[in-house]
């Protein structure tokens, strides 16, 4: 047996393992309109639990990611608590944010040994509004959000950048979007499957196929402890470390060709103490897919986005943690070993968070 | 399964935020037609300005004057301006480094076609005709082919009557959907039928259904008939008028538990003198035509109902 005790790692410093025990998620669309929030969200919630056994009672933490924005509601989190069955009371928390930010939490929440399980689950509905605009509403007040720049637009400003550099070209982009889409054949949760046309300049230089698709979506983890994580798996995917990093809001500021603030969780996550096989990035823009295997160093030895990533299917703040999902799956089914999961949040990669997940090797 | 019900739904806020004195000074000073960076602890100009270093977190004032023209650093050719966008024609989204500066400016380029605009192409700022002191101060960029400006010099910020906040007006429009529970409640009210939906393990009957127990985290699918009566089981008396809304004060807002509901719902009470409701008290919906709710709920004229019936329900 060569499990991975007393190789001393990011968590294991912590003096606790924790895994990725249970992941499920929706099949993602371009609108739900004959659900609100927690009817989309619950099938995900009773899938995630069955797998383990547990009930919601049983959980120890709860925590989940989603934003106000997308709903046009405040507190529209609270609606969504309806689906956990939060009475008795339970000890829950939220994050504004994807719900890999949300995980994160949980995770710390069970280094502390103040609980064995968690549940997290994150949930989108971009349909409703107008995504371009909404997530105009995150930039800064004062001198960037009245000009209303869209997401593709400060993607479109990322993209030209590393073309400038010559660190891009095109067909590159392309290429990275066609096997993106061929990869998300094989994932019945994508919104986008197979051959998709590169199409029009939405925002120069990315076309519509260097862009995510719009969708609802939503997706569920559960996080256990120690034994009680081999106990609910047969090969849990062992967070080995966890970090996020954030860079100055200002565009003008950073090097836009470079993600400095991903390969600094990562090295904090002990990404480059051993190679990984999989790694599952999110990157809704080809041109940021690009951006992330360079600041990480991911040769063609390691098999990207697997899923189809975020081009195939982007559930605003649930496609975050569904890199970790996907990548914790991977490791389920015995296809990974060792696996990097990434979540990005703010424009043109601004806040990083990367996670190293590891499954134990297998007896004999 | 009722068809899909939609709303628009507009969220609008004049969010009124108040400036700091790097972003007053750089934001009265597009008013002026002054572009305003800030001098890093290492030496670097930031424009536009902040307040903290980026790199050491030192609070910076070292406010100096940089040219209102500039370099294209990278862009971006936007075929399709969105609604609240600087231009309304196809246009560049654009970042400039002005003359003295070190970084750059998140703008708008007004060019004839992606063919005009490249990477270090030459750029001044076009002044908006009326000028408030915001960012929209600077209409757009413009092409130039004129020498550029010297490297930054020092500048005090002070400007008469400094603006010292901003309003950020914001709009984002909304198609709502109510969801599978929600509509099937909405559908029974058009036939003035309040339906709830009871749980498959607890049994309690919500009303307005969510579609969700939140006790037992399960689906609520089977549709229960609730009312048209009900018990007052907590009330309060309202004072103050609210805006829009016609409707005499003192009024009393109540918690009623429709007969076979599990939980209350609120309701205005009607038809009775404000002081004389009471818990207990037994009610029935007025209905007004053309209106998907009841208007308000008054006495059905039955005894009060015992503290007993509804003591769970408060
Ligand atoms: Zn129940």
């Amino acid at each position: 047996m060569t499990g991975p005790a007393g190789r001393g790692t990011t968590s294991r410093a912590h003096g606790r393992d924790i895994a990725v025990v249970a992941f499920a998620q929706t099949r993602h669309t371009r609108r739900t309109d004959d659900m609100s929030e927690v009817e989309m969200l619950m099938p995900v919630l009773h899938q995630v639990l069955s797998q383990t056994g547990l009930r919601t009672g049983d959980v120890g933490f709860t925590c989940s990611g989603s934003s106000d924005y997308l709903a046009g509601r405040a507190f529209s989190f609270t609606m969504a608590l309806d689906g956990v069955g939060a009475w008795p009371p339970i000890s829950e928390s939220h994050v504004e944010m994807d719900g890999a930010w949300a995980l994160y939490e949980a995770w710390v929440k069970l280094l502390t040994g103040e609980s064995d399980t968690a549940l997290v689950y994150a949930y989108g509905k971009s349909s409703p509004g107008e995504l371009r605009d909404v997530l105009t509403r995150q930039l800064d007040p004062y001198y960037t959000a009245p000009l209303w720049p869209d997401s593709v637009a400060l993607a479109a400003l990322q993209a030209q950048a590393l073309i400038d550099a010559g660190e891009a070209d095109e067909p590159e982009l392309a290429g990275v979007a066609a096997r993106s889409r061929r990869d998300a054949a094989a994932n019945p949760h994508a919104q986008l499957q197979g051959e998709v046309p590169r199409g029009r300049h939405l925002v120069r230089p990315l076309r519509v196929s260097d862009c995510p698709p719009i969708g609802d979506g939503a997706a569920a983890v559960v996080l256990a402890a120690g034994d009680r994580a081999r106990e609910l798996c047969e090969r849990p995917a062992w967070i080995r470390g966890m970090d996020h990093r954030i860079e100055a809001h200002g565009l003008g500021v950073r090097d836009l060709t470079r993600s400095p603030s991903t390969r600094l969780a990562a090295e904090h996550a002990g990404l480059f103490e051993r190679p990984v096989d999989t790694a599952e990035l999110h990157a809704p823009f080809t041109s940021q897919e690009l951006v992330l295997r360079r600041s990480l160093d991911l040769d063609a030895r390691v098999r990207v986005n697997p899923s189809g990533g975020a081009l195939a299917a982007n559930p605003v703040m649930a496609a975050g943690l569904i890199r970790i999902g996907e990548a914790a799956s991977r490791i389920h089914s015995g296809e990974s070993d060792r696996a990097l999961a990434h979540a990005t949040s703010g424009p043109c990669l601004q806040h990083n968070l990367v996670a190293v997940l590891e499954g134990e090797a297998h007896a004999g | 399964m009722p068809p899909v019900l939609r709303a628009p739904f507009v969220v609008e806020f004049p969010f009124t935020r108040s400036l700091g004195p790097v972003q007053s000074a750089f934001l009265t000073g597009l008013r002026e037609r002054t572009v305003l960076g800030v001098r890093t602890v290492d030496g670097r100009v930031l424009v536009p300005p902040v307040e903290y270093d980026p790199v050491t977190a030192d609070e910076i004032r070292d406010l100096v004057e940089v040219g209102a023209t500039g370099t294209v650093t990278t862009w971006a050719w936007n075929e399709d301006p969105r609604p609240r966008q600087p231009l309304a024609t196809p246009f560049a989204w654009v970042l400039v480094r002005l003359d003295g500066a070190d970084t750059s400016l998140l703008h708008v380029l007004d060019a004839p076609g992606p063919d005009a605009v490249r990477t270090g192409m030459r750029v001044r700022a076009r002044w908006a005709a009326e000028r408030t002191g915001a960012i929209t101060d600077i209409a757009c960029f413009e092409p130039y082919e004129g020498e550029p400006a010297g490297p930054a010099r020092p500048h005090s910020g002070r400007f008469p009557e400094p603006v010292t906040g901003i309003v950020a007006p914001a709009r984002l429009d909304y198609t709502c959907t109510p969801g599978r529970a929600q509509s099937r409640h909405l559908a029974a009210l058009e036939g003035r039928r309040t339906v709830g939906e009871r749980c498959p393990s607890c049994r309690k009957v919500y009303v307005p259904p969510r579609g969700a127990c939140p006790t037992c985290g399960v689906a609520t699918e089977e549709q229960v008939e609730v009312g048209p009566r009900g018990t007052v089981t907590t009330f309060c008396i309202v004072n103050i008028k609210a805006k829009g809304l016609d409707i005499e004060v003192p009024y009393v807002y109540a918690h009623i538990a429709l007969d076979g509901a599990g939980l209350a719902l609120h309701g205005r009470i009607g038809g009775i003198p404000y002081d004389e409701v009471r818990m207990g008290l037994r009610v029935e919906p007025v209905w007004r035509e053309g209106s998907r709710h009841p208007d308000h709920y008054r006495p059905s004229g039955e005894p009060d109902a015992d503290y007993d019936t509804y003591k769970e329900l408060l």
